[in-house]
């Protein structure tokens, strides 16, 4: 059974710390959902555990089956199973996606083993079909000029083919209009049931997403640490009744 | 004072390095059986050559340029070797015709066998000096030269002494690409390759120039003397309406010093491609002249360059527009590793009646490493009053982001590297619209992110 240890993590950009004392376990086949009020620290979070170079860890540990990733360069603790689908995905002039993922599958085979070329696009195919995305996707240069929604599902593709153990998805339901919400949940939907299903962070403003992706924790996020846990129904509180109440029962916490 | 008594024998040799004239004596001797016409040029050209001084610090067409490795010395005219030692790969197009030189001598010879390539003649400059010695004539050299280089343009004439011919005649077009490799073999060993492209009107033909190093002399420690002296030249014609795609792939020994001289004259609705893959040699300078001539002609100039170690890439241009409706665009695009470092110097000259020219010019550097050192020189010089011109260049480094996003996915940093600069290359690459010939530049510059 995989899972991800973030204990008492602390996260500063510069001088200025972010993420204050941050402590949750994901196990395999959970999904965690992260909601909280803008600049609070979610897409800071995410990318420190993927290993962004402009944020720096000041204090805690986050564990992937018990190892600590934080010495990790980004590209090992990809390897290592970690999945981040960004808030607001690059993009990559002249590198197309075929070319992009195929080099991110190859990374992860053994030094001198062959990739199966037709193998790879048949899956390659079956998961793009699975995502509604276009066949001929697959020739453009990864990111550039798609439409926000598109590039959000092309993030779901990316972890259905790298099979991650945990998936660290940001806002991956903005942009998306009612239907391609519909799809990008059923691709998630469709790497939950099994036996390598990833464990799941999924920091969303929206309680929409969590209609069809239902989480089995909501946590509410505020001043860099998780103030606030339940489960689904949580996340109904939150969407009728904003986060004031949340901030003013942190403040009285506090005080 | 002594030393001025002196300076005229010093001065004679260094002048002329290890191409003495007793060099260039043994080199005529073994094509006395060539033209008179052809023999007359190369003495002249010898004596230009021998009385040319070498490139200074205040000459502008050198500007940034490293001096002080510049040299003729220490060369020498290669002995015959056997195609066996080439370790020769062929171009990957099945049925292609190809040339391959060694040590400036024709080494293999595979004949145009499609049948539509009737009367197209593909063979060595040594045999169309022969049996064509007029149309060699009004093509071969012809061009001045304008960027620099006169002393080692002088040096290529006087001591060319084989290279490929391709003639395609009206209305015909090529159905395969064909390849000339020239390879220099051995230490010290001295080459002068030719290409030489003439596309009648409305012909059409693709032909693949590679330059490549015998395998031993490939694996050159940096740090050494110079080890190989090349110094090459192109012409290319295109008559009315012709299309012209030419891609040459520069692969010398890192030991190499390296001179590329290109002349490509645009007839009336001509089209050239021109593709330089510059991945070779210690010091390389290419210089490329492009003549715009009748209205419509079309000139696409394009380079790509993987710069590492110390090595150095000069490259200088000058895209002239002589008539009306013509157009012009460059793109020169450097990756530039470790401490190597790259100069771009072009110009755009447009006459007083080349009204309604379309030029562009544009050099982008990509900075893979702090040490690099990238120049860049655009330049325009416009008489006519209805044109649209532009010019630019630009040096970035490789964005953190996407560099982020690619690792994030697992991908290795030096992997990641690798992919954005076929990212930035793109631009280029994907002119090549012959498969083969693609993989093969892929393949070039794939090689070097291994060394
Ligand atoms: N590279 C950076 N440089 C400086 N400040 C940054 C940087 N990245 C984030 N911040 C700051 O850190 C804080 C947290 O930002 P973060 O993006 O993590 O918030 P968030 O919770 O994801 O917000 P949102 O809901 O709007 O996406 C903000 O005040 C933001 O301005
Ligand atoms: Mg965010």
């Amino acid at each position: 059974m995989s899972q991800l240890e973030i204990k008492d993590l602390h996260i500063s950009i510069g001088d200025k710390p972010i993420v204050k004392g941050f402590t949750l376990t994901i196990k395999q086949g959970e999904v965690h959902a992260i909601m909280g009020p803008n600049g609070t620290g979610k897409s800071t979070l995410a990318k420190a555990i993927a290993g962004h170079p402009d944020y720096t860890i000041t204090g805690g540990d986050v564990l992937l089956d018990g190892k600590s990733v934080l010495a990790m360069e980004p590209d090992e603790r990809a390897r290592a199973g970690l999945f981040l689908a960004f808030q607001y995905p690059s993009e990559i002039p002249g590198v197309s996606i075929a070319n992009f993922l195929r080099a991110a599958v190859q990374a992860r085979m053994a030094e001198g083993e062959e990739l199966d070329a037709s193998g790879y696009y048949k899956r390659l195919y079956a998961k793009m079909d699975l995502l509604k995305i276009d066949r001929k996707f697959t020739s453009r240069s990864v990111n550039e000029g798609f439409s926000g929604g598109e590039k959000k599902r092309c993030e779901i593709l990316q972890m259905a083919m790298l099979e991650p153990k945990v998936a660290l998805m940001d806002e991956t339901d903005s942009g998306l209009d009612i239907d391609a919400l519909r799809i990008v949940a059923e691709g998630v939907n469709a790497q939950r049931s099994g036996p390598s299903a990833p464990g799941i962070l999924l920091i969303t403003h929206y309680q929409r997403l969590l209609d069809y992706i239902v989480p089995d924790f909501v946590h509410v996020m505020y001043a860099g640490r998780i103030v606030k846990s339940g489960d689904k129904s949580l996340a109904l509180e939150l969407e009728a009744k904003g986060y004031d109440w949340v901030k003013k029962e942190f403040a009285a916490a506090t005080a | 004072m002594a030393s001025s008594i002196s300076a005229p024998t010093t001065a004679a040799t260094s002048l002329t390095g290890s191409f003495t004239a007793e060099a260039f004596a043994a080199h005529l001797e073994r094509v006395k059986h060539l033209p008179s016409w052809w023999l007359d040029r190369k003495r002249a050209a010898y004596a230009r050559f021998a009385a040319l001084p070498m490139p200074r610090r205040t000459d502008e067409g050198w500007r940034f340029s490293n001096l002080a490795t510049l040299t003729l010395d220490g060369f020498h005219l290669p002995a015959a070797v056997g195609r066996d030692q080439l370790q020769h790969r062929e171009l990957g197009v099945t049925g292609a015709g190809h040339l391959v030189f060694a040590n400036n001598r024709l080494v293999a010879h595979q004949p145009l066998t499609t049948a539509g390539d009737r009367g197209i003649i593909f063979d060595t400059l040594q045999n169309a000096l022969l049996q064509h010695g007029d149309l060699v004539k009004s093509h071969l050299l012809t061009q001045p030269s304008k960027l620099g280089s006169d002393k080692f343009a002088a040096l290529h004439e006087a001591f060319l002494e084989d290279g490929a011919f391709i003639y395609v005649p009206k209305g015909v077009e090529a159905a395969l690409p064909v390849g000339v490799f020239h390879y220099a073999c051995g230490n010290g060993a001295a080459v002068f390759p030719h290409t030489l492209v003439i596309a009648e009107d409305n012909a059409k033909i693709t032909v693949a120039d590679f330059f490549r190093s015998d395998a031993g002399s490939r694996n050159f420690a940096p740090g050494l003397p110079l080890n190989q002296f090349a110094c090459g030249g192109n012409d290319l014609y295109a008559g009315h309406g012709a299309a012209v795609t030419y891609i040459a792939m520069q692969d010398w020994s890192r030991g190499t010093l390296s001179f590329q001289f290109n002349a490509t004259v645009a007839r009336r609705d001509a089209k050239v491609l021109s593709l330089n893959l510059h991945a070779g040699a210690r010091q390389a300078r290419h210089e490329s002249f492009s003549q715009l001539s009748a209205p419509g002609a079309h000139s696409e100039m394009l380079a790509l360059t993987v710069a590492h170690g110390t090595q150095e890439f000069d490259q200088r241009t000058l895209q002239i527009h002589q008539a009306p409706n013509t157009s012009s665009n460059l793109l020169y695009k450097n990756a530039l590793l470790d401490a190597a470092k790259t100069i771009f110097s072009g110009l755009i000259v447009v006459d007083p009646d080349a009204q309604k020219t379309d030029a562009y010019q544009s050099n982008r550097n990509l900075m893979l490493s702090d040490e690099a050192e990238a120049n860049s020189l655009p330049g325009l010089e416009i008489q006519a009053n209805d044109v649209r011109c532009t010019h630019g260049a630009t040096s970035a480094r490789i964005d953190r982001e996407q560099e982020f996003y690619l690792e994030s996915r697992g991908i290795r940093a030096a992997q990641a590297q690798e992919l954005l600069v076929f990212g930035f290359f793109e631009e280029v690459l994907g002119k090549i619209e012959h498969q083969e010939l693609h993989d093969i530049l892929t393949e070039i510059i794939r090689e070097k992110f291994k060394q």
